[in-house]
């Protein structure tokens, strides 16, 4: 039962972090990553992190539209 | 009387729309249970459930805010709160050019319904397959609502508010249900996720920001400006797919 319920929580974290859409578990890095490498450097920061995010974001959905 | 600050409505906004989506897909299964196998057994399922989520939510969150340094704990949490954004978005721009199937409640019901009408009940006592699915239905849709609540109340050290919001969601809800019923492809469903969608990538990138010494220009405030340009851009990447999709 232990066993169990060890495989059920990582597999609820795989799913969560990873899942079908790794590329925004690696983007979220980034973003942090930026996010610390910009703190001295806040107008800049304020325009790259939506950036990456929306991205990403658009990167993802026309993968998946080209698969289609 | 206090300030209420354009986070805190943000907040109340985003786990009370979160809350809402991720309890309508549960009361799907806990009316579809009931309905099939009866009410006494799936409403003790969805009490199991809930206990244990409240919990959850007690034993996780008070910790997180009175142990981990607030700086650390609102980079973390932004980048889950992230994470989970985007996934909704992606899903929400997928839907809106039928890219993705939409979600449809009364098709997961009248599957439900047909799975369970056929296994036997039991004759007497508690029927175990309805607990089940209430229960399963209730936790696993739970499960996130606690992540937004926990994620979103500790970084702002709201959670009570965050666990007040969640919980007037499960109030409208369960009143909804008992009004609705059956008819629960009414609720906007597709839109609300797009909209926390919306929300938690904002709420996230500003966590991050905070959290990491950068800072935002007019801090609460720019939170409605992520908000804008988080949304002005589901518009038009909606827009734009669907016109793609259209085209000869």
């Amino acid at each position: 039962m232990i066993r169990r319920a060890l495989r059920s929580f990582g597999e609820f974290w795989w799913n969560f972090l990873i899942g079908d859409t790794p590329e925004f578990f690696f983007v979220t890095i980034v973003v942090v990553v930026v996010a610390y490498a910009l703190h001295r450097e806040r107008t800049v920061g304020v325009i790259v992190l939506p950036v990456i995010v929306l991205g990403a974001l658009a990167l993802s959905t026309l993968r998946v539209r080209a698969r289609k | 009387m206090g300030i209420v600050r354009t986070s805190d409505v943000v907040l109340i906004v985003t786990v009370f729309a979160a809350s809402l989506v991720e309890m309508v897909e549960a009361l799907t299964l806990v009316v579809a249970a009931g309905t099939t196998r009866g009410w006494r057994s799936a409403l003790e399922g969805v009490a199991a459930a809930l206990v244990v989520l409240s919990t959850l939510v007690l034993a996780i969150g008070v910790p997180l805010i009175h142990y981990v340094p607030i700086n650390t704990l609102r980079v973390v949490v932004g980048a889950m709160l992230l994470l989970l954004g985007m996934g909704w978005l992606r899903k929400a721009w997928l839907r809106s050019s039928d890219l993705k199937a939409k979600h449809d409640e009364d098709q997961v019901f009248r599957d439900t319904v047909s799975r369970l009408s056929s296994t036997a009940k039991p004759a007497a006592g508690r029927d175990g397959v309805a607990f089940a699915i209430a229960f399963k239905g209730v936790f696993l849709e739970g499960t996130e609502v606690v992540l937004i609540v926990i994620s979103l109340g500790a970084s702002s050290h709201r959670l009570g508010l965050a666990t007040l919001a969640a919980l007037g969601a499960v109030v409208v809800v369960a009143v909804a249900g008992l009004v609705l019923v059956r008819q629960l492809s009414v609720v906007p469903e597709n839109t609300l996720k797009a909209i926390v969608g919306v929300f938690l990538c904002s709420f996230g990138l500003f966590w991050v920001g905070e959290g990491s010494g950068m800072g935002w220009p007019g801090h609460d405030a720019s939170l409605l400006v992520l908000i804008g340009i988080f949304a002005a851009s589901t518009l038009v990447a909606g827009r734009a797919l669907r016109r793609d999709s259209v085209a000869p």
